[in-house]
């Protein structure tokens, strides 16, 4: 269980309670956050559930697996904190992540 | 001020949407128009008694059991609710009443509209084979098709496929790894012929092969004998047949109502039909896109999803998203196959890396020089920078293409 929050679009927060057994991208996505596409549906196939990761929790990620860098290499709109939402299972370990939705994922 | 008509029962209504089909484009409409700022009335009515779900798993992770059901749906029931969306699973629409702008369903209840959404999909292709309807016969589609089909793989069993595309072989795939005996019979010279480039299909026919499956193209099935498979002067032992020969558009529907149909519902740049009040989203729809000039009807989630967004945005006076270069993925076994555009007319197909030994290339096809698409297997660097590049109609050089030294980055200008 973890409480993570979303920097949308525009600019407005949304905080959501995300249970364990799923990933960020399907918490999201069931909480209807702004921006975050997940067009495959968590296949690791679409890179359109990108978020920047706030500084502090960078390194607290667990670390990216290769299908993911390479996903991420020519991602648009990509940056140094970006990570794919679908790739990161939730755990306790979690709560209080921040993150900032990107203004597209196109 | 709110818009409202007058119905048949002379009572005042708002705007109301109704949806007939609940798969993904269906889902990401009702997620949309609430994105969007619609306040009217949203039903959804869905034949299949789940709530919109994920198509891709079913032949994939759904069907291995590494995803429990619950992850399949798009969104929880608690969704819909919020959105005020009215729910009605296990229902089929009979008919569609255009001058009176309702929907009649199977139970004699009339559904009024102010804007009718088609998002009907597509079923299993069936084959007219004697004997295909032997019990031992299985089609992949829905959840109920997987759940059929899980509970009679086991080990050792003997399963024929009949016909190499994107559904057979990732069925082929999760069976052959559950210890099935799988032989895929291919009526085309190649595997995947619809959907990807000769040599994805000679790579995919080896990838299978070093996986323990048989697999025998140009193979015609003259029908099914229980326990059998029959071809022209062979036949195969068979405990199940999966038959996996494409998909057919549900256009049943707008066809009775005389909506325009050519190999799908024929609709405008905002998901239009032929009626102005009708919309047609999804593998149902066929829709002409700038950039291969031509009607296309592609099955396939990015579509769903995409025309799920262009139709809210139309009911809701938004402007419409701007279309993506389609999209395709598969998974089988450690391969990820990832196709971007459309190859059909190309006059030069380039390969980066080795086909015939290793597990990882990319095919790009060239039209004139202008890059239209790319099939990527285990390469999404090169999937990734190539939606942008066709999007953008980039010419590249073939020599630099085909040089691993060449940066997939400095692959362009």
């Amino acid at each position: 269980m973890a409480k993570i929050t979303f920097e949308e679009p525009d600019g407005k927060e949304r905080t959501v309670d995300m249970a364990d057994g799923q990933s960020i991208m399907e918490g999201a996505v069931k909480a209807m956050v702004v921006g975050i596409d997940a067009d495959c549906g968590g296949a690791c196939s679409c890179a359109t559930c990108m978020v920047y990761v706030a500084e502090e929790w960078r390194d607290r990620l667990p670390p990216k697996e290769s299908a993911e860098t390479q996903m991420l290499e020519f991602c648009p709109h990509v940056q140094e904190s970006s990570r794919l939402t679908c790739q990161i299972p939730v755990t306790d370990a979690l709560d209080g992540l921040r993150v900032k939705v990107p203004p597209t994922q196109h | 001020m709110a818009d409202f008509r007058v119905n048949n029962n002379n009572e005042q209504m708002l705007d109301s949407v109704v949806i007939v089909g609940a798969g993904q484009a269906a889902a990401q409409l009702v997620a949309s128009l609430a994105q969007d700022g619609f306040t009217g009335a949203v039903t959804l009515v869905g034949d299949e008694p789940h709530l919109p779900y994920q198509r891709p798993p079913l032949s994939k992770k759904y069907l291995a059991g590494e995803l429990a059901l619950d992850r399949l749906y798009v969104r929880p029931a608690a969704f819909y609710e919020k959105a005020g969306t009215t729910v009605m699973l296990g229902t089929r629409v009979e008919r569609i009443d255009r001058n009176a702008k309702a929907v009649l369903l199977g139970d004699g209840t009339r559904l009024s509209y102010t804007t009718l959404v088609l998002a009907t999909g597509s079923r299993a292709r069936t084959l007219p084979l004697p004997g295909a309807d032997w019990e031992g016969v299985f089609f992949l589609r829905n959840i109920a098709d997987v759940e059929a089909l899980r509970a009679r793989i086991a080990p050792g069993k003997s399963l024929v496929v009949v016909g190499g595309g994107y559904i057979g072989l990732e069925l082929t795939a999760v069976a052959a790894k559950l210890g099935l005996k799988v032989t895929v019979l291919e009526q085309a010279p190649r595997v995947m012929a619809r959907g990807v480039g000769p040599v994805v299909s000679r790579f995919c026919e080896r990838l299978h092969r070093e996986e323990g499956v048989q697999i025998h193209t140009g193979v015609a099935v003259r029908g099914i004998e229980a326990g059998r498979v029959v071809c022209d002067g062979s036949s195969y032992p068979a405990d199940l047949v999966l038959i996996g020969a494409g998909a057919v558009p549900n256009v049943e529907l707008a066809r009775a109502a005389d909506l325009a149909v050519e190999n799908g519902i024929t609709v405008d740049a905002e998901c239009r039909t032929s009626d102005p009040t009708i919309y047609a989203i999804g593998d149902c729809a066929a829709q002409h896109h700038a950039l291969f000039d031509r009607r296309l009807r592609l099955e396939s989630v990015h579509n769903a999803l995409e025309q799920g967004r262009i139709a809210a945005a139309s009911i809701c006076g938004k402007p419409a998203p701007i279309p993506q270069v389609p999209w395709f993925w598969s998974d089988q076994y450690d391969v990820k196959l990832q196709m971007v555009g459309l190859s059909a007319g190309h006059d030069e197909a380039v390969v980066r890396g080795d086909p015939e030994r290793s597990r990882s290339f990319a095919a790009f096809y060239l039209r004139q020089g202008v890059l239209i698409a790319v099939d990527a297997v285990n390469r999404a660097p090169e999937f990734m920078m190539s939606k942008q590049l066709i999007a953008d109609r980039a010419r590249l050089d073939p020599v630099k293409l085909r040089d691993e030294t060449v940066a997939v980055r400095n692959l362009k200008g």
